[in-house]
């Protein structure tokens, strides 16, 4: 186990990058505790796998260094940095058994027998496949052969960091929910460290205590869950966390802010003087429907069960408004919305520049 | 409501007609012919069994088997490590690949006459490229008209050279085929190359390789062309194959009894072994 740190990590897949678009990852520095419960989330295409291989030494990185407890391992193959990695789709060994699958990583290492069986029994244990350790590995449903690459992950009990590049692709809806809470659960027994690379932010969510969001080569915010909900550092962490996401107006400042000449009360004060595109960012789950406030027309009320998502057109804009319980309006009514100050930020060219009073 | 009706036997119509012309129809003459004696002018005489008994009683019989059993696996032998082993060499991207696959496919595209006339003129010790080094060259006395071992080289090279493409072809598609995540896994796990090769790449080219060695086995069994133009099946009859040894009984002898007994069960022979050799290697796919 180690503590793992990226320091002016850059990658590009051409051999003569140019300009900044030309990096798959632009410039990153990112610590990664030991024994921490990490995800990375992004849209796809946003570079999260390319960093996920360059930590795990499949790749080689353009320029920087990837540290292991202070140790550079930047030119390491993957077999000497002691990390494992499980794949989007489940990787398994058809012809051996699950047990032989299980047991691969540890007889190359050529680990005694004895202990072999000894972890191999214990993480079958953990996974619940002990009863399959006599079968062939290829007869299994797709759950079980995803399980079987998480327990080759997990066999070394050395391991500096398992990393799961999209593990849940292939399963079942109803049994995804049970291999993320068994993921959870791994975590907590070995006390690994972990970096779950996803690009849902459910399960992303649920299994990390730090969530790294990355977009277009670069991190745009480390927190956890909570802090990712409640003060998106970037407009676009704001409108991918969160279902609806946060609503994101345009607005003027000058002192304070507007939006087409209404003035909106944010939640303090406004780092230094913003230049260029400014927008107001507010969750709808913090806009309420009153008597006063800014006027706006309801144009669509979904009922997604526990709430109400009423969408509105407020001064040309569109603003969502999740409403708990009480009376929903109807589409085409009239009524005006009110923000709760405190969750009103103000981003100036999607950066967050407001701070708590 | 499900409707009932005889039309799909329509469909299948036109399949039987075919089956029935190209194989059914010239097969039962086949077996016609072989329990029958006949002298010419459509006079036929009943014979029972006795022409299958005299062939599988028939020492020359025995030794075609045996030269074309041994013919077989000696080249299934040579070509299907080969043909895995330059597979697994072969570049899995780039420019290169369509290169390496268009020279890989180029021997097979020469049809089969003009590849035993070209190796025939090859071989030979006076004017031929190969013949003339060897002989004059390298002062190895190599004449496959007249030495048998020299023959069976010959021949043993050129349908490797003529078909190991066809393996590495298989092969390569099977290769190819392997998503990366496979390596990737395998060189976290520490994985050498060659249980790289034991665990992921051999079983996953094993659909095809499977394929692969029933195809060679069929045509190398059936094999007729190459050897007649290269050989003639000569010298004296080493290398008089079973197809050889058909067609000399057939045309030449012109003893189209035994002739019809022998090619069934000469088909028999193929049908059995390739039918026993695709039942093990998929065996464990049913289970």
């Amino acid at each position: 186990m180690a503590k793992i740190t990226l320091s002016k990590l850059r990658h590009s897949y051409l051999s003569n990058p140019k300009s900044d678009s030309d990096y798959a990852l632009k410039e990153i520095d990112l610590d990664w505790n030991d024994g921490g419960a990490y995800a990375l989330l992004g849209p796809s295409g946003c570079g999260k796998s390319t960093l996920l291989n360059i930590i795990s030494g499949l790749l080689v990185p353009s320029e920087g260094q990837i540290l292991f407890d202070g140790k550079d391992v930047t030119k390491l193959p993957p077999d000497q940095r002691n990390i494992a990695q499980v794949f989007q789709f489940p990787v398994i060994y058809d012809t051996m058994t699950v047990y032989d699958n299980l047991a691969f990583p540890l007889r190359n290492r050529g680990r005694d027998e004895a202990t072999v069986e000894r972890r191999v029994m214990a993480i079958a244990e953990m996974l619940e496949v002990t009863e399959m350790l006599g079968q062939k590995a290829a007869g299994l449903s797709p759950d079980n052969k995803q399980k079987i690459s998480m327990g080759r992950g997990l066999v070394r009990e050395d391991v500096n960091v398992v990393m799961f590049d999209e593990p849940l692709t292939v399963i079942d809806p109803h049994l995804k929910w049970k291999l993320r809470s068994k993921l959870k659960e791994l975590h907590q027994r070995v006390k690994a460290t972990m970096i779950y690379v996803t690009h849902d932010q459910t399960e992303a969510l649920t299994f990390a205590d730090q969530v790294v969001v990355m977009q277009l080569g670069e991190v745009v915010q480390i927190g956890t869950p909570v802090e990712l909900f409640e003060r998106p550092a970037h407009t676009f962490v704001g409108h991918f966390i969160g279902s609806p996401g946060m609503n994101i107006i345009p607005c003027s400042y000058d002192g304070s802010a507007r939006i087409e000449g209404q003035p909106v009360a944010l939640e303090g004060p406004v780092r230094g003087t913003p230049t260029g595109q400014t927008e107001i960012g507010i969750r709808p789950e913090f806009v309420s429907l009153s008597d006063s406030g800014l006027p706006a027309t309801v144009t669509k009320v979904s009922d997604v069960g526990r709430h109400t998502v009423v969408e509105c057109d407020c001064l040309g804009h569109k603003v969502n408004a999740v409403i708990e319980e009480g009376a929903a309006p109807q589409k085409g009514d009239s009524t005006h919305l009110a923000f709760r100050q405190d969750q009103t930020r103000l981003y100036v060219d999607g950066w967050l520049a407001t701070d708590p009073e | 409501m499900k409707t009932e009706n005889q039309k799909a036997w329509f469909f299948v119509l036109p399949v039987l007609l075919l089956v029935a012309f190209n194989a059914l129809i010239p097969m039962m003459t086949v077996v016609n012919y072989s329990v029958q004696e006949t002298f010419g002018d459509n006079v036929f005489f009943w014979q029972g069994l006795d022409w299958f008994e005299q062939i599988l009683r028939s020492d020359r019989f025995h030794a075609a088997l045996g030269r074309q059993f041994l013919f077989t696996f000696l080249i299934l032998i040579i070509e299907v490590p080969l043909g895995i082993a330059i597979a697994l060499s072969m570049p899995r991207k780039g420019f290169w690949v369509p290169v390496c696959l268009v020279l890989m496919a180029l021997p097979m595209l020469i049809p089969w006459n003009v590849v035993g006339a070209m190796w025939n003129i090859f071989t030979l010790p006076d004017i031929g490229l190969l013949g003339y080094f060897l002989n004059h060259t390298l002062g190895i006395n190599y004449d496959m008209t007249q030495d048998p071992i020299a023959a069976w080289v010959t021949i043993i090279t050129m349908d490797v050279w003529h078909w190991t493409s066809l393996v590495v072809l298989l092969s390569y598609a099977g290769l190819v085929s392997i998503p990366d995540a496979y390596y990737q896994a395998a060189k976290i796990d520490g994985a050498s190359n060659w249980s790289v090769f034991r665990y992921i790449q051999l079983p996953k080219m094993k659909t095809v390789l499977t394929i692969a060695i029933l195809l060679r086995f069929m045509d190398s069994f059936n094999i007729y062309t190459e050897p007649f133009v290269l050989t003639g099946g000569g010298p004296g009859n080493s290398t008089t194959l079973l197809s050889i040894d058909l067609v000399k009984i057939a045309l030449g002898q012109f003893d189209l009894g035994p002739a019809a007994a022998m090619s069934l069960i000469y088909f028999a022979i193929t049908l059995l072994v390739s039918w026993l050799f695709y039942t093990l290697m998929t065996k464990d796919d049913q289970n």
